[in-house]
């Protein structure tokens, strides 16, 4: 893909070029993410989706190319450049990346003791009105280590916007959930795109889901990606398009149902 | 392997020590930035006080009155040959305040807060937490690396201290207690023998140094971890292992530059 994408991009990629050791991620990555829409991030195991995420938060950085977070260039930036770009961004991580040895409150509470002069009844019902936004009640005072992996993925969402981002990056957000966790964090993604207008990044192999919540979606193919709206890509044309799409049905076709799991 | 890529590969070894130890210092600024950067976060430093420091403490005691035990009926099966048995105090009060206080306090603390450290950011670094700091904009090396590197710089006089009184306490058991040495005989010999800036300076400075190098390594391989439980692994080893050499090389040129007998 060439030139500017046709649609307000908050966070762009022109020409990036991505490679660990021996192995290269991106060759010549073009892309965009619309502002204020939900942009899911499909491709196979090793194909970059996370690497992607990383990427625009500046964790780290590619060898070649530009990224531009809301028209700033984030590629060769100074540490403290890259923490002002980040009070704009929130990072769902795939574990959560909550701090062990801090409560869910403390955790949560964290960002605005560290950048805001709220004071402590002020940052506490903040708080508490995140965990809420999320479902998530009488859990400020457990240890990470005490939630389910939904309740950690919520809790982690709360950390992650309460600071009001304009961009959340979610890294396989449904990966090891019950159906009713992962309806759950989609409906509230949802959510939060509809009444706040947040841009949020996807990544994640629940390509059903995923399908459902995109306005935008972009597949990470060998040597190339391609984007568009999620029911284009469906149809496309492109063979190895459509084989991404066939093989990952096919593997939906395998999964038992739950009428078979009663079957003895 | 041939002499010419043996030679290559011991000068690439020797380069990758000489970049670490760049690393290194450059850590050192990084973590003395940190600590002097506002806001002072003093709950996070006596948090690390508590957990580094408070939680030694029952080790750093035991092993201090053992080995002072272990000198005592050492020293006068030794000296009661000679009948010099009345200079014990003095051979333990120097041998536990010069070297064995400061060295084996270092090896002791470095065993257990250093390598819980060291597991503890390596362990962080796997799961993602630094990096969630880091999106948060929240430098690690202000709440996290910071207040522990010098928690143990902090801490390590303080156990140094109490393993040394540990120890003249375990000698003056066994000596005075169980040898039937006079308690003036051993107190004076003590007493005497002792030079303050010489002995208790020498031993602070040791102390100081020791808590430098174990805080130092113990945070920079943690930190630099690889984040596979491999990794988290190896960090906690080497954390042991380098800083316990570092100890002892590090002992030898302190006594050396601050005076005593080379």
């Amino acid at each position: 893909m060439e030139g500017s994408p046709a649609y307000d991009a908050h966070v762009r990629f022109e020409h990036v070029r991505m490679g660990f050791d021996t192995r290269t991620v991106y060759e010549d990555l073009c892309c965009g993410f619309p502002r204020g829409r939900i942009s899911v991030l499909l491709g196979g195991s090793g194909s970059g989706k996370s690497t992607l995420l990383r990427l625009i938060g500046g964790l780290i950085r590619p060898s070649k190319g530009r990224i531009f977070v809301d028209d700033e260039e984030v590629t060769g930036a100074s540490e403290s450049t890259l923490y002002d770009v980040r009070t704009h961004i929130g990072m769902l991580f795939q574990g959560g990346a909550l701090l062990d040895s801090l409560t869910v409150f403390d955790n949560v509470a964290l960002p605005l003791r560290e950048h805001t002069s709220l004071s402590a009844g002020e940052i506490g019902e903040t708080v508490r009105e995140g965990l809420a936004a999320v479902g998530l009640d009488d859990v400020d005072r457990l240890l990470p280590g005490q939630l389910s992996g939904g309740m950690l993925r919520r809790a982690a969402l709360a950390r992650a916007i309460i600071r009001a981002p304009s961009i959340l990056l979610c890294d396989e957000p449904f990966s090891g959930l019950d159906p009713s966790s992962v309806k759950r964090i989609e409906m509230l993604l949802a959510k939060l795109n509809r009444e706040r207008g947040i841009t949020i990044l996807v990544v994640s192999h629940h390509i059903a889901s995923t399908l459902r919540l995109a306005d935008h979606a972009l597949l990470l193919l060998p040597g190339r990606a391609v984007e568009g709206k999620p029911a284009e890509l469906r149809r496309s044309e492109d063979a190895a398009v459509a084989d991404f799409f066939d093989e990952d049905m096919a593997v939906e076709d395998f999964r038992p149902t739950a009428t078979e799991t009663r079957t003895p | 392997m041939n002499p010419t890529e043996a030679l290559r590969e011991l000068g690439w070894r020797g380069l990758r020590v000489l970049a670490e130890l760049g690393q290194m210092l450059v850590f050192t600024f990084a973590i003395a930035k940190a600590t002097v950067r506002p806001p002072l976060r003093a709950h996070r430093f006596v948090e690390e006080i508590y957990n580094q420091g408070f939680l030694s403490l029952i080790i750093v005691c035991v092993s201090g009155l053992a080995v002072g035990m272990v000198l005592g009926l050492q020293g006068y099966n030794t000296l009661v040959r000679f009948g010099a048995e009345s200079s014990l105090g003095t051979v333990v009060g120097l041998s536990l305040i010069r070297e064995l206080g400061p060295v084996l306090t270092a090896l002791l603390v470095v065993g257990r807060a250093g390598s819980a450290t060291a597991a503890e950011i390596a362990s962080m670094v796997t799961s993602e937490q630094l990096d969630g700091l880091r999106m948060m904009s929240i430098d690690p090396m202000d709440i996290v690396v910071g207040p522990k590197a010098v928690a143990l710089i902090f801490v390590m006089p303080i156990l140094t201290t109490l393993f040394v009184l540990f120890g003249l306490g375990g000698a003056y058991f066994i000596g005075v207690g169980l040898m039937g040495l006079d308690p003036g005989v051993f107190l004076s010999g003590l007493k005497s023998s002792i030079r303050f800036s010489d002995d208790i300076g020498g031993c602070f400075v040791k102390a100081l140094i020791f808590g430098y190098l174990a805080g130092l390594i113990a945070t920079f391989r943690g930190y630099n971890a690889v984040p596979t439980a491999a990794g988290v692994s190896a960090a906690t080893t080497s954390t042991v292992v380098v800083t316990s050499v570092a100890v002892l090389i590090g002992d030898y040129f302190v006594t050396a530059l601050w005076g005593f007998r080379i």
